[in-house]
This record gives C-alpha cells, structure tokens and sequence, in this order.
C-alpha cells in the first residue's frame, strides 16, 4: 500500500524499436585500414578550443601531442597515428551547418609509430590528483556524447566529496551497440578503469547500470567484477531516455538533481563506460584518447558494424569500409537517431563524441506530414523532464519565447520523446531546439548592447574629461597672459 | 454657529494643506518620468536616429507618451519591442517588425590611409589606429552606427554582414504547413 505513495523512479521516457541486433551479436572491427588523412578537430570537447603546438611540415609520431588545452575546462589534442601535418586550417566540421572549424589535417605514413610513454608500475599508489592529471592529459572527454573533460569531472568529484559513482552503461539510443560490444569484450578494463576513477576521486561506491536488454554485457561485467566489492552491477529497465544522467541517477539513487545543479552537489557523478575504458588505456599503457569504438548502422549500411577508427578518419571513407549504398541514404546522423544529429555530407570527420554514425533510408524516418495536435497530451507523459511540450511548441509558434522559458524550455533535454510520440507528427523538439537558440542570441545580443552602453559611457567620459581639461588649459594660459602683461606694464612703468 | 466655525477650519485646514503641496511642489520635484529613465537604459543609446527622433532620449519620451509604437527602434529588432511592450504594459503586433540585420564595419587594408577620421568619430571605441598606420575595427565592440563609413575619405570602411560561425548558428524555426493552421 505505501509503494503507491512512492515517487516513481523513472518519468516518462519512450521504447522505440531497437534496431541493435545487426550490429551487437558480431565482434568489434579491429582491422580498419589507416586512412590516408586524418582531420583533426581543435575542439572535440565542451569549452576552449585546443591551441595548435605543432607547425605544418612537422614530423608526429602516433600519441604525439597535437594541442594542448587551454584553460579551465578543455581538452588536448593528439595524433591518432603516426606521419606528417599537412595543414591547420579550417574545414567543415561534423555539425549539422557543416560550417568551418580549425582543424589539424595529418598524412599518416602507415607506420603508425608510437611515441615512448610512461606509465606507473602500480597506479593505486598515485596520488588521486595525478590520476586526474594523467587523465587530463590524455585528452579524455566524457564519451558518451556530452564530451565534458573527464579530469575536471574527476576534480569536481573529489571537491565535493562524491560518495557514488555511477558508470553509464544503458546505451538507451536505437540502432547503437558500441558500449554493449564494449562492455561484453572488454569488461575487465572497465572495471579496471572503474577502480582507477574511484580512486581519483577518493569515492568509496561504484555502480555499474547496464539496461536489461543487454544481459551478456550484464553476465561480462557482472563477473568482472566480482573481485571488487565497491563496484556494483546491476541491471535497469529499457526505457529511452535512461542513459539521461538525471533519470539515471534518480532511478539508482532515489536522489532528484535539483534545476541548476550538478550531480556532485547531491554526492553523485556518472562517467560512461567507454569514458572508463579510455580511463583504464590512458594510465595502464599511457596511450592518449586516439581512436573509439564507433557504431556504424542504418539500412542503408549493407556490412553493419561495431568498429574501432582513429579519430579524424571521414566517415565516407567508413561508409566506403562498411559498404553503405549512398544513393538509398535518405539521411546520415551523427550519434543516435533520437538526440543524434543529421549531417550534410558525409564528408567529415569523426570526432570523440561519435558514438554512431547510421546511414538512414527513406523509409526509416518518420513520416513528417504535419498535423494539427489533438491534445491528447503523450507528449506530456513521456517527458522525462516533466514538461508540457504542446503549451511550449504554442508559446514559440506565436514567438512568445519568454513564456516558454517560464513553463520550462530550459529544462528541455532534447531527448526527442515528444516528437517521437507525437502522433500529429509535430516537431515539437525542433522547436524547442530553435527556442533554445533563439533565447541563447537574445542574452547575448542584451549582453553585448549592456557592454556597448558601458563603451559608450566611457567615452563619453573621456570626452568630457578632455574638453573641461582643455577649458581649464585655456583658462591658465590667458591667466599667464594677463598676468605677463601686467608685468610689462609695471616694468615698463618702473623704466618711465 | 457650529457651522461658521466648519467652514473656519476647513479653510484653514485647506490653506495649511495647499501650502504644504505648493513646498513639496517646489522641493521634492522629480526632475523626470522614471518611466522615461527606464525606457532610455532599454533603447540601444546609440544615437543613431532611425526612429525618426533626434536621439534615446526623445524616443524614450515619445514612448513614455503613448505616441510612439513599442516597434519603434529598428536596430533593437523584436526583442526590444517585447521588453518596450512588457514595461508598458501593451499589446504587441510583431508582424511588421523586421529583424535587424546584422552588420559590422570592416577596414579594407589597401586602401586605408591611417587618417585617424574614424576613430575619432566612434561612439564605442570600436576602431583601434594611429596616425598613418592601418586602422582595424574591434568586431564585438561595433555596433554599426555607420558613423566611420560616413567620415571614411578612401571609403575603405564598409559595412559587412556578419559571418555565421559554428558558435553562432541556431537552428530555425520549423515552418507551418499550408493547411495545418489549427494551433497545437
């Protein structure tokens, strides 16, 4: 009777089909041949872009690095295989605008030669800074597909004494198996790594979450580990969005993340599985973040598969490997076909948030017809976030952003639910992506009209300042003027 | 009787009243609508004149008087309009308002002389020169007054539509279909 009263530990969420069968029964691809050139983005994380140390012309050996970081949150750059660097400059970038961004382009020679690197004999013996150092240092971003730096993750973790730590392994996206595929091959890394994230964080608790429709990479991890009675594995239910890291940490913890605050407030912080494997290679082997495991999937891919690519390899060149028929693409998607975005081309390169990269037919999306709503409110029920997407897609339609932003538009996720549930085809999230843009211009462009207004001012000021300086200067000179003049006259005087 | 002594002291209860409004009158003046204050720190306070009124200050009166439109500066665009509206509490018709586009001023390296002309007349800083040396215009600081092309002898000042960066580009808003025009 009182477990009617409980809080419901998940909200919302949908089931989609899953689509991951092609691509999670088979091994991850090790053998993919070194592309010819590598495109290396400058900025592959959320903060300041990397800043170039390297000059073109110069000869880098593979884990050589690139650019280092460059303030508080930001990542560094390494070279993902061995050759020389043709160019920095600007090339598209794998967004949705596909507009420029500074990019390192690397020849590699085939040789794929390591530089020498250094690890510690024992790493528990390490002070807990210097494994976020190292961390840090290896250019490790959250690999899920938030990119946040990893080290400044695990400071914040051990600022605010976190006391759980909860490895994402729910993989909640359709059509994606390269955390599952990692997870089932690679389970003692993670675990591994797990450890070493513990410990860099001085956490006493790890909670390893897989969704229940992975039971093998439940069985590999489970058994990993075994050994480690801090770490805990335990199965969650198949929901979309699970992986979210508020719902997830609801549903393990019972905990809600206030608005505005970061899971380590409440003494949770939550890293990705393939995060802790990059984690395990970075202070084990001391090899940089330089390739990923990478879902290539869709019906238009005829060999669908997990596989492993150094960073910067375009994706025609993995479409060319994974024999995509280009002229049944309807649409190519970076990541996920729920929050995953459409790219233009597939002229671009892969980046560390590329969990995914389908290759979509036209009869895998959705039918976009769009139809008056019918109130039927699914979309309210399926917000993860607790929201009423059908009030906010009418506030923005008729451009009442600020009434929007009043009922939530920025708790809004872009999880995609409502328009996947919509069953007037609505594009409720694209509006909501718009507002957000929208909004976001507005303060800046306010924050620029308030900086400009202090311009103003200033000089204003200045001008004010110079004209009384030069009144009182012509004050002063026809003062000595008269006051010479009254001195001729008395000498004068005096000579008479 | 009771009633002269009524009128007695009503009088001179009225006359002690006046008296006191006529020195708070004098004294506690307000120099100006607040009204008038506020909706001059909204307006962009560039001057520039494209409202029709001769600078801020006029248009935010003309505001504050209901005789002007909450639409009535361009540069300021929709977003301005909604917060002229929401302080004055009217009704807003945003079809009509157009969104600036944006500009920035930019020195053409060939042909500029280092006369100093620009800088001088910038009302935010925006143009860093010396004499006889290439001038160049801080981007984030113009505010495309247009003031330097006008002074610009060599008219290497121009002004440019501002680039879309990936740090700058939005998506748009999805568009209504012909029939659907039932709101959701």
């Amino acid at each position: 009777m009182l477990s009617f009263f409980k809080k419901p530990l998940i909200r919302g969420g949908v089931h989609a089909e899953e689509h991951k069968a092609a691509t999670a029964t088979q091994a991850i691809v090790y053998n993919f041949p070194l592309p010819k050139k590598l495109y290396i983005p400058l900025q592959q994380h959320v903060g300041k872009p990397a800043e170039p140390l390297i000059r073109v012309g110069d000869k880098v050996l593979k884990g050589q690095l690139l650019a280092y970081s460059q303030g508080v949150i930001s990542a560094p750059v390494h070279a993902p295989s061995s050759g020389i660097i043709l160019d920095v400059n600007d090339y598209p970038a794998p967004h949705p605008s596909a507009l420029p961004i500074r990019m390192i382009v690397l020849e590699t020679d085939g040789k794929d030669k390591w530089i020498t690197t250094e690890v510690p004999i024992d790493p528990f013996l390490l002070e807990p800074e210097d494994i976020s150092l190292r961390v840090g240092a290896a250019g490790i971003v959250g690999l899920g597909g938030a990119t946040f730096p990893t080290a400044v993750k695990l400071n914040m973790g051990r600022d605010n004494h976190v006391d759980t730590l909860i490895i994402n392994g729910s993989e909640c996206e359709p059509y994606l198996s390269c955390d599952d595929r990692l997870m089932q091959e690679r389970a003692e890394e993670i675990i591994d790594g797990v450890r070493l994230m513990l410990h860099g964080m001085r956490s006493e608790k790890a909670v390893v979450a897989i969704e229940d429709n992975k039971p093998q990479a439940y069985l590999a991890m489970h058994t990993a580990a075994l050994p480690y009675p801090t770490i805990q594995v335990i199965q969650i239910p198949t929901r979309y969005p699970m992986g979210w890291d508020r719902q997830l940490i609801r549903y393990v913890t019972g905990k809600e993340v206030p608005v505005g605050c970061r899971s380590s407030e409440i003494g949770v912080t939550i890293h990705n599985v393939g995060t802790a494997y990059a984690v395990h290679k970075a202070i084990r082997h001391g090899q940089p973040l330089l390739s990923r495991v990478i879902t290539v999937a869709g019906g238009a891919v005829k060999r669908p598969m997990n596989i492993e690519v150094p960073l910067g390899t375009l994706i025609s060149e993995l479409f060319n490997f994974c024999e995509v028929n280009t002229e049944t693409t309807a649409r190519i998607v970076m990541g996920g076909p729920m929050m995953g975005e459409s790219l233009p081309h597939s002229g671009l390169p892969t980046v560390k948030a590329t969990s995914g990269i389908l290759a979509l037919t036209a009869s895998e999306l959705k039918n976009t017809e769009e139809q008056p709503c019918i109130r039927c409110a699914a979309c309210v029920s399926v917000c993860p976030a607790g929201l009423r997407p059908l009030d906010m897609a009418n506030n923005i339609r008729v451009n009442q952003l600020d009434a929007a932003v009043d009922i939530g538009l920025k708790d809004c996720i872009s999880c995609g639910c409502c328009s996947y549930i919509c069953p007037s085809n609505i594009p409720l999230v694209q509006y909501f992506k718009y507002a957000s843009g929208e909004v976001m211009a507005r303060q800046q462009a306010q924050h620029k009209a308030e900086q400009n207004k202090r311009l103003m001012d200033a000089r204003n000021a200045r001008m004010e300042r110079i004209a009384q300086q030069q009144r009182e200067e012509e004050q002063a000179r026809l003062a000595a003027k008269a006051e010479r003049e009254r001195l001729k006259a008395a000498e004068q005087e005096v000579v008479a | 009787m009771y009633v002269i002594s009524a009128i007695f002291s009503l009088t001179l209860l009225g006359l002690f009243l006046g008296f006191l409004l006529a020195i708070a009158g004098k004294y506690l003046k307000v120099e100006s609508s607040p009204i008038v204050d506020e909706l001059e720190s909204l307006l962009p306070g560039s001057q520039c004149g494209q409202c029709g009124f001769p600078g801020c200050r006029p248009a935010a009166e003309a505001l504050a008087e209901g005789k002007a439109p909450a639409t009535i500066c361009p540069p300021g665009g929709s977003a301005l309009a909604n917060q002229i509206a929401a302080l004055l509490g009217l009704d807003l018709d945003l079809s009509e308002v157009k969104e600036p586009e944006l500009l920035v001023a930019r020195v053409s390296e060939a042909t500029c002389t280092g006369c100093t002309r620009c800088f001088k007349v910038c009302p935010t800083d925006a143009i860093i020169g010396a004499p006889k040396q290439i001038h160049v215009v801080v981007a984030d600081a113009c505010i495309a007054c247009k003031k330097c092309v006008d002074v610009c002898p060599t008219e290497c000042l121009q002004m440019h539509p501002i680039e879309v960066t990936l740090r700058s580009w939005r998506w748009a808003k999805p568009v209504l279909p012909e029939t659907g025009n039932a709101l959701c």
